[in-house]
């Protein structure tokens, strides 16, 4: 699926790009480091924005453009952060054919974000995952670490409301 | 015996050959005179079996394989033209097809699009046999100088391959995945916000109308109509040895007489040989480089006549900004000496003038709105076209280009030295300071005039000379990739040179993005930038002027305008600027 772009400000402190900055130095002149560089960066930040990427290609010598590629390429790698209220709604096929879809579309049009982005003010993120590993409760979605299952659509208003502080 | 050149016997569709153990079977099939079609591959450069057009049989392979990657091993028997083989590849075809935006009439590259050509090769009769889903991609215009149509991207990576093997730049490249996947900058950002040097390898590159130069003919038609204009036009020196292929000739084939005579049919007031301002530069350029070894200037001085390179240097390497020649480029150059000595002369109000260039380069495109390319307001060149847009124009006045005569360019610009003329192929630029640099310096006349060390199209060369009492230590590298090696050598004190000429093509202007696109099988597997290269030193040999400084046209021009090279007046009017340029815009 193509990448959303984040609209949250980048909000990295020096401790975190201290962190990066050692991890590059590090791996700097590993061949084909790219990979493990980019799970730890994902690991210090939360996800990979522009400002995190570039750090990177300057410090390993790859273009930004190789980068993206690869971040946009495998769907671990994520351009958006987390939002504190991160959602998460399973699109295993259990769920899926138990109406999940629908779901995610209905949380979608409550909280005004689309599958894949996080809200600019940093609240809320909507993510359409694989297979949680929980078909029993399909369909199932988490919000933070709370796990709710076999959820009917006139529900997810409810329990979205109990998230809006 | 050598080790790496031990033959295994093959059959290739029943006969036996011999071939080279470490070939490919494409490269096996090459030499037994049978032309596998690719549209993904590029020697050397991309090989990533994933167009899968190139699908042969093996005898005793479980599928078909694709013969750009796969090794030939002893006994093995390959069939190139089995029906599972030519049904394979037309399916394949008709796969691409499915989400092909498929306006052939209307397309820049009707009759010269690998895919195209395949469809009718491989007799697709329903381009429609797969319909299925289609992203609809915005057409990226953000740059002066391309276009990028992704609805008509193949995902062969041909241009990704340009772009980062053959040119180490890497703006460019495959962004998501699955039917996602297709090619673009880095965060979706616009050309124009990264660090492209606009050199245009893509689009010769690129097998179909996926990639193509932003056509600017339409401006030179409506100047042309308008009877208040003075238009003028003036050919770079590589474009009489390229313009032929437009119309189907040999690469190689030097159509200088031709290429004035179609111009002088399409309605110019005048039309000039670039090869006189490359004179021109030279003599700038190689008075620069004297006093800046006399004076201990900045050394080592480098070439600024390709706008791809001053640009990728600007954005790559902006500690030699300082390094960079200060002369404008020999299109400029002309613009600006046009626009001023001649406007005189002719007694035409400058801002009536339309300078009209031909390029190679698609870097030129935007080097004409670079500032510090103007002098009093008035921009020195206003149009800028590639060879290709030269050819479309000559077809579409009607002229039959192979039945014209040979024809003279117009006074008073209608001579340029051989030296100008290898202005078009790496080390040519070299090759014609030196001439004049060694005249300026010994203060005679030097009889021997092939600098043959600094001539070839493709390594990094170096050489020294003895010229009096000054011994020079140049070199020369062509392309992004090359550059990068050598002015990272010249930083760690590896590399010790006084003057450097780096062109940001492989190969120089013969072999620019601007040229004609030959396809890919042609690109492969012949020398394309040697024949090309060879037509402009043939001529140089011919010529009976053959340095910078000995062309009358440069001559009257110092003595009647300039007074002497470096002077106040050739400052304001032949030199320029450079400015450091951020990596990416945001």
């Amino acid at each position: 699926m193509k990448k959303k772009m984040t609209t949250v400000n980048f909000n990295g402190t020096q401790e975190q790009e201290a962190m990066l900055a050692q991890v590059i130095d590090e791996y700097k002149n590993v061949k084909g480091a790219l990979m493990p560089v980019l799970q730890k960066a994902q690991r210090i930040y939360g996800y990979l924005p522009i400002e995190v990427q570039k750090m990177i290609a300057d410090g390993m010598d790859v273009s930004l453009e190789e980068i993206y590629g690869v971040v946009t390429f495998y769907s671990q790698f994520i351009l958006n952060p987390k939002g504190e209220v991160a959602i998460a709604v399973c699109m295993g096929t259990a769920c899926y054919v138990k109406g999940s879809g629908d779901i995610l579309n209905k949380i979608s049009a409550n909280i005004g974000v689309k599958s894949g982005e996080t809200s600019s003010d940093g609240k809320y993120s909507l993510e359409a995952t694989r297979c949680i590993g929980a078909c029993g409760l399909a369909p199932v979605m988490t919000i933070n670490d709370d796990v709710y299952g076999r959820i009917k659509l006139e529900e997810v208003d409810e329990i979205l409301a109990r998230y809006k502080k | 015996m050598d080790k790496d050149n031990i033959k295994i016997n093959i059959k290739i569709n029943g006969k036996d050959y011999s071939v080279d153990k470490n070939s490919t079977i494409l490269e096996a099939c090459k030499i037994a005179s049978i032309d596998v079609p690719t549209l993904c591959y590029m020697k050397d450069i991309n090989a990533i079996g994933s167009c899968r057009i190139c699908l042969v049989e093996v005898k005793g392979a479980k599928t078909l394989v694709a013969a750009c990657v796969q090794p030939i091993a002893e006994n093995m028997e390959i069939f190139t033209n089995t029906l599972a083989v030519q049904k394979a590849r037309k399916t394949n075809l008709e796969l691409i097809l499915s989400d092909h935006k498929k306006d052939c009439l209307s397309c820049i590259r009707n009759q010269n699009c690998e895919l195209q050509k395949m469809c009718k090769d491989f007799a697709v009769e329903d381009e429609n046999y797969f319909k299925g889903e289609r992203i609809d991609f915005p057409v990226e215009h953000s740059t002066i100088f391309l276009v990028r149509d992704n609805n008509k991207c193949i995902k062969c990576k041909r241009c990704v391959a340009a772009c980062n093997k053959l040119q180490d730049i890497s703006v460019i490249g495959a962004n998501d995945r699955g039917f996602d996947t297709h090619i673009g900058c880095a965060f979706e950002l616009n050309l124009a916000d990264v660090p492209c040097i606009s050199c245009g390898q893509c689009i010769v590159a690129c097998p179909t109308g996926a990639l193509y130069e932003k056509d600017d003919t339409h401006k030179i038609w409506d100047s042309i109509e308008d009877p208040k204009k003075h238009v003028v036009i003036c050919t770079a020196p590589s474009i009489r040895a390229t313009l032929g292929e437009c119309f189907g000739m040999e690469p190689g084939s030097f159509v200088q007489g031709k290429m004035v005579a179609a111009l002088k049919r399409m309605g110019f007031d005048g039309v000039y040989d670039m090869d006189m301002t490359a004179d021109l530069t030279i003599m700038e350029e190689a008075t620069e480089l004297i006093e800046r070894i006399k004076n201990n200037g900045r050394l080592p001085m480098i070439t600024s006549c390709s706008p791809g390179w001053v640009k990728y240097c600007e954005h790559y390497f902006p500690e030699f900004i300082e390094n960079l020649s200060t002369c404008k480029s020999p299109q400029q150059m002309f613009g600006a000496i046009y626009k001023s000595y001649y406007a005189q002369k002719k007694n035409i109000n400058p801002k009536d003038i339309c300078v009209v260039s031909v390029i190679p380069c698609t870097a030129k495109k935007f080097e004409i709105t670079r500032e510090g390319q103007s002098v009093n307001g008035i921009n020195d060149v206003d149009i800028a076209i590639t060879t290709r847009e030269l050819g479309r124009m000559i077809t579409r006045a009607g002229i039959d280009f192979h039945a014209l005569p040979d024809e003279e360019f117009d006074a008073p610009i209608e001579l340029g030295s051989g030296a100008g003329l290898i202005f078009g192929t790496m080390g040519g630029v070299m090759e014609a300071a030196l001439r004049t640099a060694a005249e300026m310096i010994l203060g005679e006349s030097i009889k021997e005039i092939d600098f043959k060390e600094v001539r070839g199209v493709e390594r990094i060369k170096t050489a020294k000379y003895k010229l009096g009492d000054i011994e020079i230590k140049v070199a020369v590298a062509s392309g992004a990739a090359h550059a990068k090696k050598v002015l990272t050598a010249v930083k760690k004190g590896e590399l010790d040179v006084d003057f450097i000429e780096i062109m940001g093509c492989p190969g120089g202007c013969i072999n620019g993005g601007g040229q004609p696109v030959q396809p890919m099988n042609v690109r492969n597997f012949t020398h394309l930038k040697t024949a090309r290269s060879r037509a402009l030193y043939s001529e140089d040999a011919k010529s009976e002027i053959r340095k910078s400084h000995e062309n009358p046209i440069i001559k009257e021009i110092y003595q009647n305008y300039l007074d002497k090279p470096g002077s106040k007046k050739a400052h304001e009017l032949l030199h320029t600027h450079y400015k450091k340029r951020s990596m990416y815009a945001k």
